[in-house]
């Protein structure tokens, strides 16, 4: 802290970078400028598309294969990158600069030691020996507070989990001590139990060692834990720069402020009436992948009335889609039935009648590996149609505009085309129609609106909700999200290693007096408050319990 | 309304089609024009040709000359006229070889791929067991065996190359067969068949063509080969293979007239693999680097 030093570290003006695509060049960063001293977090925040990440490679003098700098300058510690030659900026690049990706576990090199890639770079430029980078390694990831510091540097990347990775990756970047090191939406990948960990991590790291940041990321709430200041973009172009708590208390710019209004979508109430019979029936199910591998649920039992969402939650790993694999057959289970009306559903999909599946639809993560790219949309809409309602000609096509109509999407605009002439939110639309189009009473989401962006996750959301209303669907809505859940869900599932927590209604299981496990998680969702995260870490300290991730 | 919308798309498409053509590298459109008129050639082999395919016109070896441009082959007929007639049957029969080997071979491949399990198991040790013999040998076995007519010809290269095909066409089956969209169609309720046809062929359509081109230049090789030795295509039909090997004696008093069907097989060879490379380019999605 004492070292701060008074001259600008890093400054970038007037940059204006192109990117090619569709045969044409189209500027995807437009006229940004930004400033950096020692010390200092930034926060870049956009949804996807908006130029964050260009920008944050940019800081290294660097653009991706079919990007350009046409414009403006970079300097970094009074060296200008964008016209340095190769080798002035590869020495500058792991000692100096560093970058953090998104994916931990897709940026190691799976063939080595987490340690050895931490020297790697001590060795490559000169800084160290392999031994005193060693050394190095293991007091930081002590200082980060991994599990077993001397010894978890000589793991393999997939012998360690996820946050734990992304927590190598942060003690990576600090192997040469550099002076900025840029954060690409380094926890988006993780869990909110796991993603707290690495937060703190990377902010304790950054403080001790005085390293200035770029912290890109579209969660809000997770910059305001970060930054100084923030700078929200939009199509690559500066919006509001201010102070993180100037920018939360009071943003100016319209677009800022729709960025913050998200999450107050709230579902409509439902008005169940009183019903004997539940719609889903899942009694005492146990399941597994193989027969000699561990159990994925264990004596699972819940019930799903007929139009009332059920959202269930957990951490990554906790069975939550295995339960949708179960309910739709395709993960036969060990133990256990699957009721619905009353009736038992046969245990694999083959088994089971035309009708059957019909009735219980699936709406998918990722809305671009959920529709056939080589179909037209009419075909992935009006195939349900044809082989479940046996519609064919004019009451086909009117069935069809009819559904577009009802996700929101113009008939004679959209029948016609590829899923790749469609934006994400508009294909996950897609999905919603094909879901419909069977005339389902029951409707899996199996993590519908975490691919997409904020704005267009609300969409989604309100979309689902006035399905819900009209048709009277009933849905099981997996989600790691818990503003979802909050936002969506009449009643809520807690899972937790393929066991049921806790289950009942939203208010039940959100309102205090909580079951622990619901309290652990629920103060992990990062609030929109620069002063959450010391609070939560506080609390938690006080009540001695720092490793939330291995209960 | 469905029916009144098609004429659109198929003009798209044609126009999409030559736009790509207009774009196409110099190699690709030499390739083309090669294969294009190895086509027209083996389509109008009877109206080019100045004389029968395997009518004696001449004495043997006589050399290239007015009547007989490029000269007799060892039995009296004329070269030109069986290098015309060979495009017709070693082309064509290569070519059908190589839809036998695609249809066993990609249906079996995708087949695997989307069933698993113990059926997947069974298909890719049989195919193992085929590879493991060297293709030339075994082919020249098998044809000792069922004696060498074309039908049986085409069926035993076929099923030898099938083997290939069924180990790239399932390996790039397992990638889409993961894939969301296709549990969502198990799910609707689609027959295995349905799967294949209409949920993965259409995504593994261009790696197949891509290797559908390789392998028809393989399998014309070997079916060249085996001519040359005596076990493919059997005489009087004109055979570019066998032709070599009947001329073969005159390289030695410094006539060339044996190279003239071994560069035919040669050039088309060279102009499907351009025509392969450009076909990958365009479906790799590959952006130039820039």
């Amino acid at each position: 802290m004492s070292s701060k030093q008074n001259k600008t570290l890093l400054s970038i003006t007037d940059l204006c970078i192109d990117g090619f695509s569709n045969n044409r060049w189209h500027q995807i960063v437009k006229h940004v400028n930004l400033g950096l001293d020692h010390g200092d977090i930034l926060g870049l925040i956009g949804e996807s598309g908006a130029g964050k990440s260009t920008i944050g490679i940019a800081a290294m003098g660097y653009a991706k294969p079919g990007c350009r700098i046409t414009q403006g300058s970079i300097k970094f510690d009074n060296l200008e990158l964008t016209t340095a030659t190769e080798e002035e900026k590869r020495i500058l690049r792991g000692s100096r600069i560093a970058y953090v990706a998104q994916s931990a576990a897709a940026s190691f090199n799976p063939a080595h030691k987490l340690i050895d890639q931490f020297s790697e770079c001590v060795v490559q430029h000169g800084i160290g020996s392999r031994q005193q980078a060693y050394a190095d390694a293991k007091d930081l990831y002590n200082r980060i507070k991994m599990p077993d510091p001397n010894r978890i540097g000589f793991r393999y990347p997939h012998q360690v989990s996820g946050g734990q990775l992304q927590r190598a990756m942060t003690a990576m970047a600090l192997s040469c001590r550099p002076n900025l090191i840029i954060f690409d939406e380094p926890t988006t990948a993780l869990d909110v139990t796991t993603q707290i960990e690495v937060l703190s991590t990377i902010r304790d790291i950054v403080q001790q060692f005085n390293t200035a940041a770029i912290y890109i990321s579209h969660d809000l709430a997770i910059v305001a834990q970060m930054a100084d200041k923030i700078l929200v973009l939009r199509d690559g172009e500066p919006i509001e720069e201010a102070e993180t708590r100037t920018m939360i208390s009071n943003p100016k710019q319209k677009y800022t402020k729709s960025l913050w209004a998200v999450r107050s979508f709230q579902k409509s109430k439902t008005s169940l009436n009183p019903q004997t019979r539940p719609h889903i029936k899942v009694e005492r199910v146990t399941a597994a992948y193989t027969k000699s591998t561990d159990d994925v649920l264990i004596d699972v039992n819940f019930e799903i009335m007929q139009g009332e969402t059920v959202a269930i939650v957990g951490e990554s790993g906790s069975g939550k889609s295995t339960m949708a694999r179960v309910i739709t057959g395709l993960l036969p289970p060990k133990n256990g039935m699957v009721f619905y009306e009353g009736a038992q559903l046969p245990d694999d999909y083959r088994n089971r009648t035309a009708q059957q599946l019909q009735k219980i639809q699936m709406i998918y993560q990722m809305p671009d590996t959920a529709i056939n790219p080589r179909h037209k949309i009419r075909h992935i809409v009006g195939r349900q149609l044809s082989l479940h309602l046996d519609l064919e000609g004019d009451a086909k096509q009117r069935r069809l505009e009819d559904l577009m109509d009802m996700v929101d999407m113009t008939p004679t605009r959209y029948l016609d085309r590829y899923p790749e002439e469609l934006s994400g939110g508009q294909k996950q639309r897609v999905c919603i129609a094909r879901a419909l189009a069977a005339n389902p009473s029951f409707v899996i989401c199996d993590e519908v609106t975490s691919a997409l962006d904020k704005i267009i996750a609300e969409g989604i959301l309100r979309l689902l909700d006035r399905l819900q209303q009209e048709l009277k669907l009933a849905y099981m809505f997996i989600t790691h999200d818990l503003a979802t859940v909050k936002a969506i869900a009449d009643r809520v599932v807690v899972m937790r290693q393929g066991c049921i927590v806790e289950q009942g209604s939203r208010s039940e299981v959100f309102d205090p007096p909580y079951h622990e496990y619901t309290e652990l998680l629920l103060s992990s969702v990062p609030e929109m408050d620069p002063d959450w995260m010391d609070r939560v870490i506080a609390n938690r300290l006080q009540k001695n319990r720092m490793q939330p991730a291995k209960i | 309304m469905i029916s009144k919308s098609e004429p659109s798309i198929v003009t798209s498409k044609t126009k999409y089609f030559f736009t790509e053509l207009m774009g196409a590298p110099l190699s690709a459109k030499i390739g083309i024009l090669i294969v294009v008129i190895y086509i027209f050639v083996a389509l109008f082999a009877p109206l080019l040709a100045p004389f029968g395919e395997s009518e004696l016109v001449g004495k043997k070896y006589q050399p290239w000359n007015n009547t007989f441009l490029l000269g007799t082959d060892n039995l009296g007929r004329d070269m030109l006229s069986r290098i015309l007639f060979g495009a017709r049957n070693t082309v064509g029969i290569a070519f059908l070889t190589t839809l036998v080997a695609f249809l066993i071979g990609g249906i079996c491949g995708i087949f695997a791929a989307v069933v698993g399990r113990w059926i997947d198991q069974v298909l890719c040790r049989i195919v193992d067991i085929l590879m493991a013999i060297p293709l030339l040998i075994f082919a020249m076995l098998l044809l000792s065996i069922f004696g060498t007519s074309i039908p049986s010809l085409i069926l035993i290269i076929g099923i030898l190359d099938a083997t290939r095909v069924f180990r790239i066409s399932r390996a790039v089956s397992l990638n889409i067969v993961v894939m969301d969209f296709i549990e969502a169609a198990k799910l609707q309720g689609e027959s295995l068949f349905r799967i294949t046809i209409r949920e993965i062929l259409p995504n593994i359509f261009s790696p197949l063509a891509a290797e559908f081109g390789l392998r028809f230049c393989y399998v014309f090789l070997t079916i060249s080969a085996l001519s040359f030795l005596g076990l493919g295509i059997q005489p009087p039909t004109a055979d570019w293979g066998s032709m070599v090997r009947a001329t073969a004696d005159l390289i030695t008093f410094g006539d060339y007239t044996p190279l003239i069907p071994a560069a035919a097989i040669a050039a088309l060879t060279v102009g499907v693999n351009f025509i392969v490379d450009w076909f990958l380019h365009i479906h790799s999605r590959l952006q130039d680097e820039l």
